[in-house]
């Protein structure tokens, strides 16, 4: 069944264009153009963030988060593995990606620990960089609760998809 | 600034940790093969980002975007009850959700700002804008591209059955977050 979403999904979306007489493929053309021109802009940091993750992991600093997150993690049954993915992804979503391809690839694609990995990474957001955009360029001083309530909503997010992958596979 | 000190923090735990452990020259060939697989991964994203994009694009086009803000009306007239007095503020708040729905971030980004700057009172964050902030933070996506892409590329077969779990797991952040604005709001008032 979830086999057929994606094509299905491309499908009417054409179909859709079209009955409104849209030039779908040249639209098509202009937003995949739109995406190398944010491929090209997210590139650098992707290097100087994997330099980093890499020296990281070589130097052994990763297994010892792991360990010292161990039992807080395992509390809310969250994989301490990915204790690197949760800490580093409010704050930089091409961080986050790096260390979650990282996840992936250690552990395999279709490992329990790579494929929550790729449920958080796909189901939350960077929450500071969010919240600095909005609220920067709102000109907010006063931020109130939004700070706790969004990082609830992360929290939420971790503990979920560790839920939804031990559920569903 | 943040980064800044976050990079040159994780670099100097590294050097610190691979002087403890004794994996120096571990340490220095990683710097190389880190660069390397920025540069990997990139490319290994770059087919999946610029078909999603130009999907996204089509979707907003071909009016799926106003065919998503009706049917989302009633839920965001419940949560934004602002949108009930100003019009274009509704149309920005549909157009930032949708957009976030369909992947397109960049084009969330800016009705998202406007409509903050219509909702705020002042310096102060309204509750409004705090639930506005938290939905946009909790990321309902219908195509997570760029993650389906990178296990594509770790020779994942059907990248796309995390779906269902990425769905659920989006759906209970956003609802749980903008619970707990909604319960926060009542004790921290303005």
């Amino acid at each position: 069944m979830t086999d057929y979403i994606v094509p299905l999904i491309l499908f009417f979306t054409a179909a859709a264009a079209l009955r409104k007489r849209e030039n779908a493929y040249d639209i098509l053309l202009q937003g995949a153009g739109d995406g190398l021109k944010l491929l090209v802009s997210i590139l650098p940091a992707l290097v100087l963030l994997l330099t980093a993750v890499y020296m990281l992991r070589a130097s052994g600093a990763v297994e010892l988060l792991s360990r010292m997150a161990a039992p807080l993690f395992s509390f809310f049954g969250i994989p301490p593995e990915t204790a690197m993915l949760v800490l580093i992804r409010p704050i930089s979503g091409s961080a986050a990606l790096a260390v979650g391809a990282e996840l992936m690839a250690e552990y395999g694609v279709d490992s329990l620990i790579g494929r929550t990995a790729a449920v958080m990474l796909g189901s939350t957001e960077t929450t500071f960089y969010t919240i600095s955009v909005y609220f920067g360029a709102a000109g907010i001083q006063k931020t109130r609760y939004t700070i706790p309530a969004a990082l609830f909503a992360d929290f939420v997010g971790f503990f979920m998809a560790s839920c939804t992958v031990r559920w569903l596979f | 600034m943040v980064m800044s000190w976050i990079w040159a923090g994780i670099v100097l735990v590294s050097i610190l940790c691979s002087f403890l452990t004794g994996s120096g020259a571990k340490l220095a060939a990683a710097t190389v093969e880190g660069a390397q697989g920025g540069v990997t991964l990139a490319v290994s994203m770059a087919g999946a980002i610029c078909l999603w994009t130009g999907v996204g694009k089509l979707m907003e086009r071909a009016g799926l975007t106003q065919a998503l803000a009706r049917l989302l009306s009633p839920l965001i007239g419940r949560l934004f009850p602002g949108t009930k007095r100003d019009g274009a503020l509704a149309q920005d708040l549909s157009a930032n959700i949708c957009a976030n729905f369909l992947g397109l971030g960049n084009a969330a980004t800016p009705m998202g700002i406007s409509a903050a700057k219509r909702m705020k009172r002042g310096d102060t964050a309204t509750d409004e804008l705090c639930r506005l902030i938290v939905l946009n933070t909790a990321s309902i996506q219908l195509i997570p591209a760029n993650v389906a892409a990178v296990r594509t590329n770790l020779g994942c077969g059907t990248p796309f059955d995390i779906l269902p779990a990425v769905w659920i797991t989006s759906l209970c952040s956003a609802g749980l977050g903008v619970t707990a604005a909604w319960l926060l709001g009542k004790v921290w008032k303005e």
